[in-house]
């Protein structure tokens, strides 16, 4: 009997506390006490949570890292072909801007028939300035025909084949050109040399020549057409003793870098040798 | 001639491209190599060559597509291989020191055939300046490409032309 009333205190004196901390829980009472206890609660998991994550990381490590290896491998490739892409679109967009112009030019300057080509090649011979271009006597191209870029003249045909033409280039040491200097308005001789310079000789003496004036080609020898563009007077040598001034040409057009260049087709050059008088026999 | 040395038919073609296309857009100054002139210094030294027809067809093709006088690279091209000839009898096994100097003699003789050439048909060239800006940064360019095409020449001699003992 004792025992039984005893059980039923103990029972109720727990009943009593457990009631008692509820209702201090539901006033209100304890909040600071079980945000304390959350917090402590919050920091113990995210310890034990970090730890199984650094061990879980350990444990898997050499499956990443192969996974990881193959990811690579596979993003390099993706990479080098980009990298490929970028560079063909680069060449692409070059290639556009070199037709742009030369759609331009050839808009400017109607009066001409022009056929485009492309230079594929060099004349093996360090010795002559001579490049070879991808179109020939079945695309109409013939001996003499001037070749221009939208920069200016390049050079003429020097021979062909059915499909392709061998240029002799405005630089190369054994050509003439006759030209004009467009603000001193007299005629002179441009050649080429072996450095790849271009030069104007046979400026008479009393021409006044100053850097920057425009040379275009004159038409004389009916080698050319006039009023294409060559290039810059760089710097003229004069001097006193001589018969004639001598100046150096900045060319227009950048011969290192030819890709694309335009024939003028309807251009016949005009054979005066037979005009010439003979040189009499010494 | 031996069957395998028909290889060099197409090789020749595509060595005459490479040199128009590639290796005369790489200049030094205003040189540029002669990778044909080279391919037949090196293809002269190497032991039972045969290097005369190579020089023929390398001096057409090419006298084919340069502006120069073709008899002027056939005559080049032909003085390289007696070069060769001359020389192979007196080395063994085509040290490189041969190469060298077959590569020196003949871009100087090509050369020189050209300018004179050049100079007679009226072409306003300079002795010291196409010394100066041609011919020395020819040589130094052939010479340096003699070292890549040394030892591929020297496989494609031993494939063309393999020892009695391995046949």
């Amino acid at each position: 009997m004792k025992d039984s009333f005893a059980r039923n205190l103990q029972t109720t004196i727990i009943l009593l506390v457990v009631g008692g901390i509820l209702a201090l829980a539901l006033g209100g009472y304890l909040r600071s006490a079980s945000n304390l206890m959350g917090e402590a609660l919050v920091a113990a998991q995210r310890w034990v949570s970090s730890r199984y994550l650094a061990i879980q990381d350990f444990l898997t490590v050499p499956r990443d890292v192969a996974s990881l290896r193959e990811r690579n491998a596979a993003l390099e490739s993706e990479i080098s072909r980009l990298q490929g892409q970028v560079v063909t679109l680069r060449q692409q967009a070059e290639q556009a801007d070199i037709l742009a112009a030369l759609v331009d030019f050839t808009r400017t300057n109607p009066e001409s028939a022009y056929k485009a080509a492309e230079v594929i090649g060099r004349d093996p011979s360090p010795f002559l300035h001579y490049v070879i271009i991808n179109v020939g006597s079945n695309d109409g191209i013939r001996r003499g025909m001037p070749v221009v870029t939208d920069k200016g003249l390049v050079g003429r045909v020097d021979a062909t084949i059915a499909d392709a033409a061998r240029v002799q280039l405005i630089t190369d040491p054994a050509i003439s050109v006759n030209v004009r200097l467009q603000n001193a308005q007299t005629d002179a001789v441009l050649s080429g040399s072996v450095s790849g310079d271009i030069f104007l000789d046979l400026i008479s003496q009393d021409v006044t020549v100053e850097p920057g004036d425009v040379v275009l080609t004159s038409g004389l020898g009916g080698g050319y057409p006039a009023d294409l563009l060559v290039g810059q007077v760089v710097n003229v040598r004069k001097r006193d003793y001589e018969l004639f001034q001598q100046a150096s040409v900045q060319p227009n057009v950048d011969f290192s870098r030819l890709q694309i260049v335009l024939v003028i087709t309807n251009f016949r050059p005009v054979d005066i040798t037979p005009l010439l008088p003979a040189t009499p026999a010494p | 001639m031996p069957m395998r040395a028909l290889i060099l038919f197409p090789l020749m073609i595509f060595l005459v491209i490479l040199q128009s296309a590639v290796v005369s857009r790489i200049n030094l100054l205003a040189g540029h190599a002669d990778i044909l002139l080279v391919f037949l210094a090196l293809w002269g030294l190497q032991e039972r060559a045969d290097v005369w027809p190579w020089a023929i067809a390398a001096g057409l093709l090419v006298g084919f597509i340069s502006g120069l006088p073709w008899l002027v690279v056939l005559a080049g091209y032909l003085l390289v291989a007696a070069l060769t000839w001359l020389l192979r009898r007196r080395i063994w096994e085509a040290p490189l020191l041969g190469v060298f100097a077959v590569t020196f003699i003949g871009t100087l003789s090509m050369h020189s055939i050209t300018f004179v050439v050049l100079k007679l048909s009226g072409n306003p060239q300079g002795f010291t300046e196409t010394l100066e800006l041609i011919t020395l940064p020819s040589l130094l360019l052939n010479l340096l490409l003699t070292l890549p095409l040394y030892a591929f020449v020297r496989d494609l001699a031993g494939w063309v032309h393999p020892a009695k003992e391995t046949l």
